[in-house]
């Protein structure tokens, strides 16, 4: 048998492996653990001579329990399981509030420039002018979009951006002396399901406001819980039921009239850019998800990244590091609370997802102001053309027309026998990805359609061609087709309940199925 | 005998002495799937009314159990911790939650009972 010096034979003395998994050109594919194994090593190298140790008894002496595989193997493993993706680049992905947009891949190409892709946080920000000049524009970008007086880059992803302005506002409030008193945040029941987690992170108490019949924010709930001890409200607009709330301006007068901050969720400014400004609807901290409105990829394609812009109220306690002009017109990055003194501190180690900066500054340039109000128009078109093309077979949780993405229960459903989920699960049989379900709560058994202003007309029409009938073999009682979906997907029905209850989160030799 | 109370909140209330039981409604179980996570109160506990006390995850979502009464927690059904799919099973009886040495009997006035509540759920 071959083998290292001492080390592990490169080929396994008993082995039970079958590599071959299997038919045709589709691939199945094992585990890792199934594929290689823990008796076998990928790399045939001398162990070294002559090496003492300096890790003394911290030196590991049993095995790592990892498994050996050849370059080819794992590759090959990595390969095999991308094959069973479901990605933008393959089909239509209408998970509503995530807006999986198609990535233009001139963001990809602009992207890999050396000078932008091959630099590093800590070189002189002499050697980096072009990079912080490419941060500048894009504040000034958007700036220019939401009307707001400063933004932080550094956020890395919405939930990230959520936390930077909520601690904007907590740093104001202390700033006034009241953050003994403002304690509370109202979040509205039709609000992005992180916007309570952070306002409780950053050490708030959360006061839910519920929605009206019409799955806006309940006007006269809203007014009853203001009062001295409020410190903002979180309210993401277009909301997550895809409705603009009208009273907007009135609500945000409101919460500064008691002294509070209004943030606004910026998850969906896809259905509002260049439309209306967040500043002139009188919001004081929002964050911008790059990877959605601006394009840059993500759902496992790529890092998220959530600049968040602030009003002239809470400019001041922005985070550092920011980009400045310095006296001689080079640009720094302000990096020491010295130079910053309100700022409420550091989120990050640097500045932010410089990759992402390139690829959402390439997706406005490349749109310019008019492509980008064009952009919003188009992703409401399209939201709209859906929902009139399906709502009289599905069943539209709210009446008149939506921003974005079209908000369905499932009254459509009653009697069936299929629920929510055999709905989505059907609708991977058809080859889509299905859309968000059972969110936002305050709708029973939801189904949220985005479709995004990148589907063409054909592509919308074939979506809602498939949705219909689904629609309409639920009614007629095909409720077999429903129950035992997906039949055609590599696996076929999971038991999401059982590994929600009992999960293994790692590798089991001889995991019974029980 | 004990006397059984519900809330508008799809919580059973099974009174015996100035004790109380409480569990969730099979209507609840119904709305909310398979149920796989349970989170309990300590012991000892005081709440109030309304208080957020328990926590109850299903495949769909999260949801949090409201003290039906004020009171201090006597006891929790610790089972569900390693088994909460009793709650789906038998919601009723074996998937009880916690119980609660009732600090106001007064209280109980604002609860329904059986017939008040499947009116309630029938105007769903």
């Amino acid at each position: 048998m071959s083998m290292n010096a001492k080390g592990r034979p490169t080929k396994p003395e008993t082995s039970n492996i079958s590599p071959q998994f299997g038919s045709a050109l589709l691939q199945e594919e094992g585990l890792l653990h199934e594929v290689g194994h823990c008796d076998k090593t990928g790399v045939d190298m001398e162990k070294l001579s002559g090496r003492t140790s300096r890790l003394g008894y911290l030196e590991r002496s049993e095995a790592t329990g990892m498994v050996g595989l050849s370059e080819p193997e794992a590759l090959r493993h990595y390969v095999r399981l991308s094959g069973r993706n479901y990605a933008i680049d393959l089909g239509l992905y209408p998970l509503g509030s995530c807006t999986m947009k198609h990535n233009p891949r001139l963001n990809e190409k602009l992207a890999r420039i050396p000078g932008f892709a091959d630099i590093h946080p800590l070189q002189p920000t002499s050697t980096v002018q072009g990079a912080l000049q490419l941060m500048e524009e894009l504040s000034h970008w958007l700036l220019e979009i939401t009307g707001m007086q400063t933004v932080a880059l550094s956020p890395k992803a919405g939930a990230h951006g959520e936390m930077c302005g909520m601690l904007s506002i907590r740093e104001a409030i202390l700033a006034k002396g009241e953050l003994e008193q403002r304690r509370r945040v109202l979040v509205p029941q039709s609000a992005h399901g992180t916007n309570p987690a952070t306002a409780a992170a950053c050490g708030f108490e959360i006061d839910e406001i519920p929605a009206n019949a019409e799955g806006r924010v309940d006007w006269d709930v809203f007014c009853s819980r203001l009062g001295p001890d409020v410190a903002a409200i979180m309210l993401t607009n277009p909301n997550t039921c895809g409705l603009f709330e009208p009273d907007i301006r009135k609500i945000a007068d409101l919460i500064h009239e008691h002294g509070g901050y209004f943030y606004c969720d910026g998850a969906n400014l896809n259905a509002i850019m260049g439309k209306c400004r967040v500043n002139d609807l009188g919001v004081d901290a929002m964050h911008i998800n790059l990877h959605k409105t601006f394009s840059t990829p993500h759902g496992g394609g790529g890092p998220g990244a959530g600049p968040t812009v602030l009003s002239s109220r809470l400019a001041d306690f922005a985070p550092v590091p920011f980009v400045k002009t310095g006296k001689t017109g080079k640009l720094q990055l302000v990096e020491q609370l010295n130079d910053a003194p309100d700022s409420f501190g550091r989120m990050c180690a640097f500045h932010g997802q410089m990759g992402m900066f390139v690829r959402a500054l390439a997706y406005m340039m490349s749109h310019g102001g008019d492509g980008l109000r064009q952009v919003s128009e188009d992703a409401v078109l399209n939201a709209n053309y859906l929902l009139a093309r399906i709502k009289d077979h599905l069943s539209p949780a709210f009446s008149g027309t939506c921003m974005h993405e079209a908000l369905f229960d499932d009254e459509f459903l009653k009697g069936s026998g299929v629920t929510t989920l055999d709905f989505a699960k059907a609708l991977i049989d058809e080859g889509y990805h299905p859309m968000t379900m059972y969110f936002p709560l305050v709708v029973h058994g939801a189904l949220l359609i985005e479709p995004t202003e990148t589907e063409s007309l054909q592509s919308l029409d074939a979506f809602a061609d498939t949705l219909c009938e689904l629609a309409n073999a639920a009614k007629s009682g095909d409720q077999e087709r429903f129950t035992q979906a997906p039949v055609k997907a590599p696996l076929r029905r999971l038991d999401e309940t059982k590994a929600a209850r009992h999960p293994v989160l790692r590798f089991q030799e001889n995991l019974q199925n029980t | 005998m004990a006397d059984l109370y519900f809330t508008e909140e799809h919580e059973w209330v099974s009174v015996n002495g100035d004790t109380a039981i409480v569990g969730i409604t099979s209507y609840a179980t119904e709305q909310l799937g398979d149920i796989v996570f349970v989170e309990l109160p300590d012991i000892g506990k005081t709440v109030k009314a309304g208080d957020e006390t328990a926590v109850v995850e299903s495949v769909k979502s999260a949801s949090e159990l409201f003290a039906p009464l004020s009171g201090e927690i006597i006891s929790a059904n610790e089972a569900l911790e390693d088994a909460p799919e009793t709650v789906n099973e038998d919601p009723q009886d074996r998937g009880w939650f916690f119980s609660i040495k009732i600090a106001d009997k007064s209280e109980l006035a604002s609860l329904m009972d059986k017939e008040a509540y499947d009116s309630f759920v029938q105007g769903l």
